[in-house]
């Protein structure tokens, strides 16, 4: 009796931990499907063409009442911070905000994803004489002021590296606009500071001609 | 003097002074309005007020022209030349209205009209434009719609070749949005079908009621 007793105390104890491990593997399982299962492939695709309406039928940007900008091959992890920061309120933008906070965490990754890998060519448009000009500023900075090279965070070729923003291909008045207004836009909220802080002091050592030279420059980047 | 001739002599200066005025008033008038090129003054604006109205306001289904975008005017002159934008009074009516224009004269009449000042249609339903001016300035999220304002800009106003919409009359823009629904696609900038296509009829009628009241 005893024995037989502890051959099915053992094949519960076997059951009961293979139940246990189905049920925390499938609990994982779930916890990634969760992320995909938050929303449809039609709901996705929706909101990927809700994004386009302002931001360009390939996320080039737009110059609509003001400069709206690309989108297309930006850095994921800063595509989703952005959208975090419109959703708390650190950056400021009533458009914004109101798009993104009906987005999910999962919908925003998504999103990013989508358009990290679109590559269109380029808006272009901004003064080709302000080129030369502000390449040298992307590569070399202003040794002097808080001015560092752009390209030590933003990478050779303006593509950006994880939080720090691809700029290749922006539009001119865009980069323009934000630089002008950092403070005014950014970190709105001193008791949460953001990442946006590092670009602080740099925006305002820059003048407003070296900004659209630099800014001209990464326009016409590809 | 008799007393009549020293009346008439004081109406005669009154009347000399009222002349005067008026016509300082009609130079400062006359300086005022742009000059035009000879063509368009003797052929092109008129053959544009019988239907635009004299001071291109518009008229039933043409729509206003004054204080519209000049690059807009134009490229909306060039897609009806071209045939690109072919709804049925498109087709019926500009397309010939256009067949004849050099990019000169579209250019000077263009920019004749946007000069007009203009009045707000005010024919839309009031009770829906406090709806439909919510859709204008903030979209709808939810159902995926964008916020007009982005691009026409916060009072309608347009901006470069994006068309000012603020007072056009209720009829033409509900009829131009729901047209994009039918499919008329072909001659319009790349966002509008795709929004147009989230608008629902109540949207539109909303839309395009709040809109016939901006100033």
């Amino acid at each position: 009796m005893h024995r037989r007793q502890d051959h099915e105390g053992h094949q519960l104890t076997v059951a009961l931990q293979t139940a246990i491990l189905a049920i925390v593997f499938s609990a994982a399982g779930r916890a990634q499907d969760a992320n995909k299962a938050d929303f449809s492939k039609q709901a996705l695709q929706a909101k990927i063409d809700y994004c386009k309406t302002c931001h360009g039928t390939s996320g080039q940007g737009y110059h609509g009442a003001s400069p709206i900008p690309r989108l297309a091959g930006q850095q994921a992890e800063y595509f989703e911070n952005q959208l975090r920061a419109f959703i708390e309120r650190r950056r400021d933008n009533k458009y914004m905000y109101s798009v993104s906070h009906v987005l999910s965490p999962a919908m925003r990754t998504a999103l990013a994803a989508h358009f990290k890998d679109l590559n269109p060519k380029p808006l272009g448009g901004a003064p080709r004489e302000l080129v030369a000009g502000g390449k040298k500023i992307y590569e070399e900075g202003f040794s002097g002021a808080d001015v560092p090279p752009c390209a030590s965070c933003h990478g050779p070729e303006g593509k950006g590296d994880g939080a720090f923003p691809r700029l290749a291909g922006q539009l001119q008045d865009y980069i323009l606009n934000k630089l002008v207004n950092w403070s005014s836009e950014r970190g709105q909220d001193p008791k949460n500071p953001d990442t946006s802080a590092i670009m602080e002091p740099i925006a305002h050592a820059l003048t407003k001609p070296q900004i659209a030279a630099v800014a001209a420059y990464l326009n016409y980047l590809e | 003097m008799s007393s009549i001739d020293r009346k008439h002599q004081g109406v005669k200066a009154q009347m000399m002074k009222f002349v005067k005025s008026k016509i300082a008033i009609l130079a400062f008038v006359a300086s005022a309005v742009p000059a035009l090129a000879g063509d368009i003054e003797s052929v092109g604006v008129r053959n544009c007020t019988w239907c635009h109205g004299t001071s291109g306001q518009g008229f039933t289904i043409a729509p206003r022209l004054a204080g519209q975008r000049h690059q807009y005017i134009e490229t909306q002159l060039l897609s009806f030349s071209r045939h690109t934008r072919d709804n049925p009074f498109s087709k019926q009516y500009m397309w010939g209205a256009a067949a004849n224009l050099s990019s000169r004269t579209a250019r000077d009449l263009a920019i004749y009209f946007s000069t007009l000042p203009p009045k707000a249609a005010n024919d839309g339903d009031g009770e829906i434009a406090a709806i439909g001016r919510t859709l204008y300035e903030d979209g709808n999220p939810d159902s995926n719609i964008a916020a007009c304002a982005v691009c026409h800009g916060p009072n309608a106003e347009g901006i470069r070749g994006i068309p000012r919409l603020g007072g056009l009359s209720y009829s033409y823009l509900k009829r131009k949005l729901k047209q994009w629904n039918e499919g008329y696609h072909a001659a319009a900038e790349p966002p509008m079908p795709l929004v147009a296509s989230k608008l629902s009829p109540s949207d539109i009628e909303a839309l395009a009621s709040y809109l016939s009241f901006v100033r």
